[in-house]
């Protein structure tokens, strides 16, 4: 959101800047594809991790950086994602990682498609309410329902069961955790860049600027003749499959869903990670979450407080950097007269 | 056909006459000016007439349609539009975007979630010239939040201006203003209002202003309408004099020109 000056046209300026953030993308992908060749399979896994979650994160900012809709229920569209594959796998017998990503969206299509019909019509603390409500009421579901999901035991998706691109990659015989870890980093990495760009098209169309809009001045937004309503809807339902895609990608990777994932403090941590990024910037919730999972993962390594330690990290970073890690980053790089990115 | 038609329209909040039966008709082309004492009314009945509000009784018809229970949105695509007193923008969005969002609105191309805002170039173009219109194309790619009052206040007619209405209600447009800017303001938005026949209501305080670009004024009191007529009707009206500036007199409304 940072503003360029230049003296260059618009359309000039505009062309230039998408070709130097083109530039800047390739370049990220390209490292993250060398990446697996270069640090050991608990390091590719970690980063899966973090990418999963930067798709979470990515649909959770569209209500939040975008449409000004705080939601505290996050939680209920990344499980609904991860307990649709496991039912699809272990009740349908399902090997086709995309059989699954297909039935997993259709589910959390359904489950944001109708929280989001009875969340937006409110906003602010109402709505943050509601969200958590219901994320709650599937997690009591999953929790009390143990004939159907488990309990707390959860239910298995095992890898090994399942194949990706329709087929032309299994995982059976040995050394199948190795190529599991390898070919499901690239599987991710493809949705992620997919997902990256589906929302960034998103955001930058119409569509995305009447989101902006509202979340600006919802009275305006009506007196230009903008459905406030609906337009939260369908961003809500947006925002869930983004979130649900994640919990998708998320089961194989850890071989087992559990209430855990619908619990609210699991939502919380979707908050977290957007707000440790930078909500008011695009590329914050991925860098948010991918920061963020290390930092979990290595504060639960390293001490028993690990919880104390996410907690302060949060409230040093509410205090000193409001704007998060990509939005202090971008402040400075402007302070130093280069442009940001 | 008259291009709206209030019926006995009244909106009571508790003991307070708002909008109190008013019977008015606005013919298309016209630039009306809403006067009155602070609390007349003038507001409120813009607001209920835009569906900011809803009214309690009586009935909106614009061009033919019964419009009164009509929602925002759906009175907006009908062609009504308004300005705000305080000034309604999305204060995020730069000065390009405020404008081009109401004209993707206008033309239901905010449904569009598959293509670049800015690669409309018909958009853009509309947009750039709206820009030039209200004085704003040094403006275009500030933040809405970081312009000065006076361009503010242009940002938020031509705003309301660009969903190309068939009838702008705009509330106070120079409120707020320095004296020098005012006219200035007015001219602009006179001008550009006229040289697209767009039937305007502009509620006014500074009656300078107002004799100088209305073609009819209409002077509320106390929810009601008090007196309509042309402006030279009005300047000599000795009962809107006593109301507005509290002593009658031809003399009442002096020109200053």
């Amino acid at each position: 959101m940072a503003t360029v000056t230049t003296t260059a046209t618009p359309a000039e300026a505009g062309a230039g800047s998408f070709l130097r953030l083109l530039a800047v993308a390739i370049a990220i992908l390209v490292v993250l594809a060398l990446l697996p060749g270069l640090v050991d399979s608990y390091q590719t896994v970690l980063i899966t991790y973090g990418l999963i979650m930067a798709i979470a994160a990515l649909g959770f900012n569209l209500l939040l950086g975008y449409t000004g809709l705080l939601s505290f229920g996050h939680s209920a569209y990344f499980g609904t994602g991860a307990y649709t594959v496991a039912f699809i796998v272990r009740d349908l017998g399902a090997q086709s990682m995309e059989l699954c990503i297909v039935g997993g969206l259709v589910g959390t299509l359904l489950v944001s498609a109708l929280f989001g019909f009875i969340c937006v019509r409110h906003t602010r603390i109402f709505f943050g309410i509601l969200t958590l409500a219901l994320s709650q009421v599937l997690w009591s579901l999953a929790f009390k329902f143990f004939w159907v999901t488990g309990g707390t035991d959860g239910i298995r998706v095992a890898y090994a069961k399942l194949t990706l691109l329709g087929g032309l990659v299994d995982f059976t015989g040995p050394g199948s955790f190795q190529r599991f870890v390898f070919a499901y980093y690239y599987y991710v990495l493809g949705l992620f860049a997919l997902a990256t760009v589906i929302m960034w098209i998103i955001v930058h169309s119409p569509f995305g600027k009447a989101l902006q809009a509202i979340r600006d001045n919802e009275t305006r937004a009506a007196f230009v003749g903008i459905s406030v309503r609906r337009y939260r809807w369908i961003a809500f339902i947006i925002s869930g499959v983004f979130t649900g895609l994640a919990g998708i990608l998320w089961v194989p990777l850890n071989g087992l869903t559990t209430p855990d994932v619908l619990y609210w403090p699991f939502s919380g941590e979707i908050v977290f990670m957007s707000v440790l990024g930078g909500f008011r910037t695009f590329a914050g919730p991925i860098v948010g979450a991918i920061a963020f999972n290390y930092l979990k993962t290595y504060a639960v390594a390293s001490t028993e407080y690990w919880q104390l330690l996410v907690g302060l990290v949060l409230v040093i970073l509410v205090l000193a950097l409001p704007s998060g890690i990509v939005g202090t980053a971008s402040r400075l790089a402007a302070r130093f007269g280069k442009v940001p990115s | 056909m008259s291009l709206l038609e209030t019926v006995d329209l009244k909106k009571y909040f508790g003991d307070t006459r708002a909008v109190d039966h008013v019977n008015l008709t606005i013919e298309e082309g016209e630039f009306i000016s809403l006067v009155g004492p602070n609390g007349a009314g003038k507001t409120s009945f813009c607001n209920v007439v835009s569906a900011y509000y809803s009214a309690d009784s009586g009935k909106i018809i614009f061009r033919g349609q019964d419009v009164t229970r009509a929602s925002v949105t759906e009175r907006v695509r009908a062609g009504i539009a308004r300005s705000f007193q305080l000034v309604n923008l999305f204060d995020d969005l730069s000065a390009f975007d405020n404008v081009a969002l109401a004209i993707f609105s206008r033309d239901g191309k905010t449904r569009n979630l598959a293509a670049l805002a800015r690669r409309d170039s018909a958009v853009t173009r509309e947009t750039d010239i709206v820009l030039d219109q209200f004085g704003l194309a040094g403006k275009r790619n500030d933040i809405a939040r970081g312009l000065a009052q006076g361009e503010r206040k242009l940002l938020d007619v031509a705003l309301a201006y660009a969903l190309r209405p068939k009838l702008l209600f705009l509330d106070e447009p120079t409120s707020g203003v320095s004296t020098r800017d005012k006219g200035q303001i007015m001219d602009t938005i006179a001008s550009v209002v006229r040289s697209e026949g767009i039937t305007a209501v502009v509620v006014e305080h500074d009656m300078d202003v107002v004799f100088k670009y209305s073609d009819r004024i209409v002077v509320m009191h106390q929810g009601a309408i008090l007196a309509r007529g042309t402006p030279d009707e009005i300047r000599n009206n000795e009962q809107v004099a006593m109301i507005l500036i509290g002593s009658a007199g031809p003399d009442a409304f002096a020109r200053k020109d």
